[in-house]
């Protein structure tokens, strides 16, 4: 398919990367949240990540559900193709999407609500198939559109802006996530967008399902004293374990601080991931470690974030099928279609 | 009514014991002696140990529609036996397992009890219990040649292809076979008066079921996306479409595949899944039947009014809920028509067989993308599952898939902006374009309220030009869709309107009643929205007849809710007990209904 890059019109402040593009040409509509939303922080983050990527924007497709995470679509990259659907029905539709096109590079973003709620089936099945996408899963632990209800992941003993207390179990995606044989699991702060960047990069090229869980304090119903999704409540108790750089394969690989104390996972095709240690003996690809790890730090009441697992051997759902490697889309009707006279060969068997 | 090569058979047997290869078998040896047959495969929706019937129904004539009467019942299922017996017309045959004696209360004065002792000849001439169960239906299957006198080298030949690879169960199977056929020789007349002659009335046909005809149109048609959650009668279609992508589309070095087929979590994913990938340019489908249609309309309004084209194969059983899941109805037609909330209307196109399963398939294809909707293919499981016989299929291979309004990089650059949902062809079909083309392309689809441009909207205005739009392209599709099929004669007394599987019933019925001298005109209904024919038919006929197989008249329903047509107008003819429609049923009605009484 004809790949057109924007005529590459430099503003002079503004620094280009390799197509000639400035993080202006990635961004999108004015976004409509409250103003200090946490998802506006990611937003701008995955702006940041796909100008760092050099991904042409028309080459990237950009899929949610419902929520006031899933309108943060339209607030980046106005030249990419976006699809706005159904409440939890986001993986569906990527699914699909990414079946019929393997060449584009998915982003879906949803929220708690959309994801371990009404979409927690769609959700689990989309990391079981390995979906070739990065999901962000953009966590407040609140229903913000409908003013205010707990979602599945509000923890016990946190309150409501009404002062009610949540007494139901939360679902921690990212447990769930590692338990179901996810090939890439992060944890970010909407606050931290040094740590959030190059793990989103890393999703974006991870081969397969990359998810991110970020929690993005809601201003509006999520804010307060007692809430345990709150900014000052996760800066109190963020546990920023392992500082992430993602070199891109185009780019040349210099080693940043410390390399010589860094772990580094290579993805599929070349690029690396190179976690920092920060004083713990952290191995990022062993999935029970990290399922552990994760565990004991909840119990210490602390939110771990940093890429927590990633499966240096992913199989996308295409690998798994066999799929031609150029996509479907782009395959001739000629090729598709086996004509008359092997239907009438067929036939015969028919009589 | 029966007489050589016209009659009607069934075998009650118990399921998940082998007698359906033996009841295609005989099906199918009939179908090469060139006679035609149909046959109804009447099953429970269990594994194993339930009543199962299969019917064959021998027409000389053509006719395949369920026959009403049974000349000759097995009956080799004690727990239905009295049912079965029951069953036999008045001066038919009863073949009976005679290993042991026969119920006395269930003898018949009026019907000939033909006696073979099945079991016992198994027991004497094979080992172990599966294979004594297994040949069992293998030697009826003799018997039942040697009755009907099929032809003995057309069955060994059967037998020969379906076990080359087999050569012990080859003999095991040609034992059995001779087994029950010497028995009837040597203790009956044969054959019975009913039985079959060499014709050559099928040369040109095929015997196949509709889904498998469906999947076939998918892969013609060039669809590459298939996504189902497996659910009776519908799964044989996708499984049928993987069985022929594996032959067609499979790179025989690398094994690379030119398709992708997802079996989903549930049906709501399927839907979603064929619509992203619609969305994305693919030809996709997916297969359900009435539940998964309940489960599938949130996204069905979502592909409606966010304009992507998606193909829905509804196979339908009966409702409502889980209702009868292995017995037929066309209890769907309203819920698919009106499918999801909100105001939407839905381009459906109702097959009659499996030939029309093949080439609808095709066209829901061209019809999804050039009205960039989703379209369905509404068969049912008697189309679906049943063994039909239709002239062979062909293929045009000038065919081009009709893609729509799909705008290139090329023709996007000719554009100063494009804006997905604005209307420059006045036929209410907007170009769209595909995500990774090119970034002039690009647009936001989305569910929520919109604008021309395709930017969220409240405003009244703004919203009702785009939904107007809508209705005025979906309504403009009626010339598109199949057109009705309608026989005229002169000076008609009646007109029958049916749609789907019940046309073969119907025109059975329209020869019959011409047969005691009552002219019908007849109209079968092949695509929704309805064309301009369908209302005329109606209106120049003063007694119209709306045949169909639901509770509630819903074809009835929807005639007069598009057409205007009072529903006194059009007298329901209703058949919804979950088996195929038969003429007498439409005959009886009919004639009833002439002499005064009610239906």
């Amino acid at each position: 398919m004809t790949s057109i890059v924007k005529p590459p019109v430099k503003h002079p402040s503004l620094p280009t990367n390799a197509l000639g593009l400035t993080r202006r040409d990635y961004e999108g509509a004015m976004s409509t949240l409250c103003a200090g939303c946490g998802h506006d922080s990611i937003t701008a983050a995955i702006v940041q990540a796909f100008w760092e990527l050099d991904v042409p924007p028309h080459r990237a497709a950009k899929m949610s559900g419902i929520g006031c995470s899933s309108k943060t679509t339209a607030y980046f990259m106005r030249q990419s193709h976006g699809f706005n659907g159904v409440h939890g029905r986001m993986p569906a539709l990527t699914t699909g999407a990414n079946a019929a096109n393997r060449d584009l590079t998915y982003i879906g973003i949803s929220g708690d609500g959309d994801s371990l709620s009404i979409g927690l089936g769609q959700f689990c099945h989309a990391i079981r198939r390995n979906v070739n996408m990065l999901y962000v899963l953009e966590n407040n632990g609140v229903y913000g559109l409908t003013k205010g209800q707990f979602s599945a992941s509000a923890d016990v003993g946190s309150t409501s802006k009404k002062g009610e207390a949540n007494e139901q179990p939360p679902i921690d995606p990212v447990l769930l996530a590692l338990s179901l044989g996810a090939t890439f699991v992060a944890r970010g702060f909407s606050g931290d967008k040094e740590q959030l960047v190059p793990m989103l990069k890393a999703g974006l090229r991870h081969n397969g399902f990359g998810f991110i869980d970020v929690i993005s304090p809601c201003v509006s119903f999520n804010d307060h004293v007692g809430s345990t999704k709150s900014y000052r409540y996760t800066r109190e108790h963020y546990e920023a374990l392992s500082p992430v750089d993602f070199v891109p394969v185009r780019r040349e690989i210099r080693a940043p601080q410390g390399a010589g104390q860094a772990t580094s996972v290579t993805m599929h095709d070349g690029s690396v991931v190179r976690f920092r240690k920060t004083g713990e003996d952290y191995d990022p690809t062993n999935r029970d470690g990290a399922y552990e790890h994760v565990r004991e730090h909840e119990r210490k009441g602390e939110v771990v974030t940093g890429l927590l697992f990633i499966d240096e051997r992913s199989r996308d759902m295409h690998a798994v099928n066999h799929t031609a490697p150029q996509p479907l889309v782009e395959l001739p009707y000629e090729s598709l279609c086996p004509g008359n006279a092997a239907l009438q060969t067929l036939m015969d068997e028919y009589r | 009514m029966s007489g050589v090569n016209d009659f009607a058979f069934k075998m009650a047997t118990v399921n998940g014991t082998g007698s359906a290869s033996a009841n295609g078998l005989l099906m199918q040896a009939i179908f090469r002696m060139g006679i035609p047959v149909t046959g109804k495969n009447i099953f429970p929706s269990n594994i194993q140990g339930l009543p199962t019937w299969y019917e064959v129904r021998v027409s000389k004539d053509g006719y395949t529609a369920r026959p009403e009467e049974i000349d000759l019942a097995v009956a080799l299922n004690t727990s239905t036996y009295a049912q079965d017996v029951a069953s036999v017309r008045p001066g038919g045959y009863l073949l009976y397992d005679a290993t042991w004696p026969l119920d006395e209360s269930l003898h018949r004065e009026d019907i000939t009890m033909l006696g073979v002792p099945f079991g016992g000849l198994c027991v004497e001439n094979f080992e172990g219990d599966r294979a004594r169960t297994l040949l069992r239906n293998i030697v009826y299957t003799g018997t039942l040649a040697a009755l009907f006198g099929i032809d003995m080298d057309i069955v060994s030949e059967m037998l020969r292809e379906k076990f080359s690879k087999k050569k012990s169960l080859l003999d095991a199977n040609f034992r059995a076979i001779a087994l029950g056929h010497d028995y009837a020789v040597k203790h009956f007349t044969c054959p019975l008066p009913f039985h079959l002659e060499r014709m050559n009335a099928t040369a040109d046909s095929i015997v196949i079921d509709g889904n498998t005809a469906s999947a076939l149109g998918c892969v013609f048609a060039g669809a590459t996306v298939g996504a189902w959650y497996p659910i009776t009668p519908s799964t044989s279609l996708m499984e049928a479409y993987k069985g022929f992508c594996e032959q067609y589309r499979k790179d025989p070095v690398t094994g690379e595949r030119r398709y992708a087929m997802i079996q989903a979590e549930d049906e709501l994913a399927a839907a979603g899944m064929v619509i992203g990938a619609g969305w994305a340019g693919a030809r996709s489908f997916t297969s359900t039947a009435g539940p998964g249609i309940s489960l599938m309309e949130e996204f069905i309004g979502l592909a409606y009014y966010t304009e992507v084209p998606a193909v829905f194969f509804d196979v339908q059983r009966t409702g409502p809920s889980t209702g009868m899941p292995t017995r037929t109805q066309q209890g769907d037609l309203m819920a698919i028509a009106y499918a999801s909330h909100g105001d939407t209307k839905h381009l459906a196109l109702y097959p009659a067989n499996p030939a029309e399963c093949f080439t609808m398939a095709r066209d829901a294809f061209d019809l999804a993308e050039h009205f960039q909707t989703p379209v369905f293919v509404v068969s049912d499981l008697d189309i679906g599952m049943n063994d039909w016989m239709v002239p062979r299929f062909t293929w045009d291979d000038a065919y081009r898939p009709d893609r729509g309004k799909v705008l290139t990089a090329e023709e996007l650059e000719k554009i100063t902006k494009f804006a997905r949902y604005i209307d420059v062809d006045g036929d209410g079909i907007t170009a769209r374009t595909l995500p990774g083309v090119s970034p002039k392309g690009a647009y936001f689809t989305r569910g929520s309220g919109h604008d021309k441009n395709g930017a969220y909207t409240e405003d009244s205005d703004a919203y009702q030009e785009v939904v107007d739009r809508i209705a005025r392209k979906i309504n403009g599709a009626a010339a598109a869709v199949p057109a009705p099929e309608i026989h005229r004669h002169d000076d008609a007394e009646v007109a029958l309107v049916s749609i789907g599987g019940c046309h073969a019933a119907v025109l059975e019925a329209v020869d019959r009643l011409g047969a005691q001298g009552i002219t019908a005109d007849y109209m079968r209904i092949r695509g929704f929205p309805f064309a301009e024919a369908v209302f005329d038919f109606i209106n120049e006929h003063e007694t119209v007849f709306v045949v169909e197989q639901n509770r509630d008249a819903q074809l009835r329903s929807m005639l007069a809710i598009e057409t205007g047509i009072p529903r006194d107008h059009m007298i329901p003819l209703l058949d919804y007990g979950g088996l195929p429609l038969t003429a007498q049923r439409v005959v009886s009605a009919v004639t009833a209904h002439l002499q005064g009484a009610a239906v």
